[in-house]
């Protein structure tokens, strides 16, 4: 058992980040992020952490010292949002090519323009090919619980690729709700120390990060990330176990909520997930059977398994929080690319949600179901939730 | 408790509905209630209208939406009801407390709110003890009067945790002050 603390999903993330104690940890402010670094800011300035915490002049700069010290053999972390991660995008992009797992906390919030900071996914579904893992947290206390996770599975030497934990911008960043904090020599245990191995400060073995690979190589380095990546499924369910020992807590792929009987299944991830649940209850007490399905792990993409969750669900609508214009949603994609080898197919509709922070409410997210049980689905046209024509 | 207990609260930003509607879910956190709390952000800058929300209840939370059919409504600023539907789908059985130094029929046509309406002079406990416009506490005090929603011992102990390290001792006592003197003066 730990202990409950009413803290926000950016004071979740700092309290992780607080167990698992970084080496190094450069970030640059930048809404709805903020709050993680402030508060692990006073941690560091408090001494209760061992971390070195370098102030930097840009995202950019951010994510370059980031990997710096990750190249060294430091366990480096940072957090950022949106623009923020816009700005990185360049470092964002060499660093799992550079196999250096760090860990960053990213706050949902959309990318420019029209200016807002308010909450969508359209910052993480601009990296999800870039080779980073992707994990997202309903609430404070899945982001609180994905970050040690993240921090396993990023270093297992089958991986060495760096994660993103995904948490929305306000709604769960700024919201102050129960957590259960575990002890810290739990947690700190759970993530040890990161290894020395290909640390360039390990001077007995020196070797090169980040040469360059001209075409002769370039396949079979890629190749050998993808072979990493592959692997993240089973060092995910081992770490998952682990952590299981201390929280009580289950780490699957996705969740499923009610979906064995589903007539109808919504699939969304973040914070929505939790209201679909209301919805779905609510349902349920009308006699109509609908369910949830909460994708965790975004990258690598689970297809098999959901596949076989969604199976035998007659219609299937995907809500996503960001578009893709001129073809389909991020997360629909995903969901009829892992339909396609089913025989019968279920029906699907494409929904867009929630951009710049608009409301989704559980009645909304009920309409959806009655669309869906109505069977009036339209496949190839997306449709939007709560649109003012 | 049935169901959820949801407390909507206007102010304007820098009034302390944000912290207000926190101190609130905290005090019923140490309850052992489960509680969100959380404020609807514009752009943020002092004086613009703000509106945070406070959910209490007995059963884990999952719902993340924001609050539609408050139990309570409370107004930190008179004059955001001028431009703000602060009673927008308060129920039936609701109240609507308002920092206002006097009731009148007038405010409940400004609100466009029958129901049960409560003042409470909370800018001018607040001007008195610390010298500043922070409503937000003295708001509380009459809500804690009207509701029990929370005892008042559990929101003295949330406002001295928050308050102590960021303000002193003295300054957390004016806050319990204010908080009894909001249970003691609201009126109808």
């Amino acid at each position: 058992m730990g202990v409950m603390k009413a803290i926000t999903g950016a004071e979740a993330a700092a309290e992780a980040m607080r167990q698992i104690n970084p080496d190094v940890v450069v970030a640059y402010p930048i809404t709805p992020q903020t709050p993680i670094v402030e508060q692990f800011a006073k941690f560091v300035a408090n001494g209760v952490v061992d971390t070195e915490m370098v102030p930097v002049e840009s995202e950019h700069s951010a994510m370059s010292a980031t990997v710096g010290a990750e190249a060294a053999g430091a366990r480096a972390m940072s957090a950022t949002s949106s623009q923020g991660l816009a700005l990185m995008w360049e470092i964002v992009a060499a660093t799992p090519g550079l196999r250096l797992p760090v860990v960053m906390s990213l706050v949902n919030r959309t990318l420019s323009a029209p200016l807002n900071i308010h909450c969508d996914h359209s910052d993480v579904m601009g990296v999800t090919t870039l080779g980073w893992i992707q994990i997202f947290s309903e609430n404070a206390q899945e982001v609180y619980e994905n970050l040690p996770l993240a921090v396993r599975v990023a270093e297992d030497p089958r991986i060495q690729l760096p994660a993103m934990v995904n948490q929305d911008g306000f709604i769960t960043s700024h919201a102050v709700e129960p957590v259960e904090i575990f002890e810290d020599d739990a947690i700190r245990r759970y993530v040890g120390v990161r290894s020395m191995e290909r640390a360039l400060l390990d001077l007995n073995h020196v070797e090169t990060i980040g040469a360059m690979v001209l075409p002769d190589y370039l396949l079979e380095v890629k190749r050998a990330q993808e072979e990493a990546m592959s692997h993240v499924f089973e060092v995910y369910t081992e770490a998952g176990r682990e952590l299981t020992a201390i929280t009580g807590h289950a780490y699957p792929f996705f969740e499923t909520y009610k979906t064995e009987d589903a007539e109808a299944v919504i699939v969304v991830l973040n914070s929505a997930a939790g209201t679909a649940k209301v919805a779905v209850d609510a349902m349920r007490a009308k006699g109509k059977k609908v369910g949830v399905l909460k994708p965790i792990l975004f990258r690598p993409f689970p297809y098999a398994a959901v596949r076989e969750a969604l199976r035998k669900v007659p219609v299937v609508g995907v809500l996503d929080r960001s578009m893709d214009f001129g073809a389909y949603a991020p997360v629909y994609s995903e969901i009829r690319n892992v339909l396609y080898d089913v025989d019968q197919r279920p029906a699907t509709q494409s929904y867009i949600y929630g951009l710049g922070g608009r409301d989704i409410m559980s009645t909304e997210l009920e309409s959806v179901f009655d669309e869906l049980l109505g069977g009036t689905v339209d496949p190839e046209h997306q449709r939007y939730v709560g649109l003012r024509e | 408790m049935n169901g959820v207990y949801e407390v909507r609260m206007h102010g304007r930003a820098g009034q302390g509905a944000k912290s207000g509607s926190q101190l609130l879910a905290e005090a019923a956190f140490r309850e052992g209630k489960y509680i969100q709390s959380f404020p609807e952000y514009g752009s943020e800058r002092r004086g613009a209208p703000t509106v945070s929300y406070t959910k209490i209840t007995d059963t884990i939370l999952k719902s993340h939406e924001p609050i539609v059919n408050p139990d309570v409504v409370m107004v930190l600023d008179f004059g955001i009801m001028r431009s703000i539907d602060v009673a927008a789908g308060l129920r039936e059985s609701g109240i609507l407390i308002v920092n206002t130094k006097v009731c009148s029929p007038e405010i409940k046509k400004l609100a466009n709110f029958n129901g049960p309406l409560y003042g409470v002079d909370a800018t001018g406990i607040s001007m008195e003890l610390l010298g500043m416009d922070t409503p937000n506490v003295p708001m509380l005090g009459a809500l804690l009067k009207l509701t029990s929603i929370v005892s008042m011992e559990s929101l003295e102990i949330v406002i001295r945790e928050h308050f102590l390290p960021k303000i002193g001792e003295e300054k957390v006592q004016k806050n319990i002050e204010m908080l009894r003197r909001g249970y003691q003066e609201v009126f109808e």
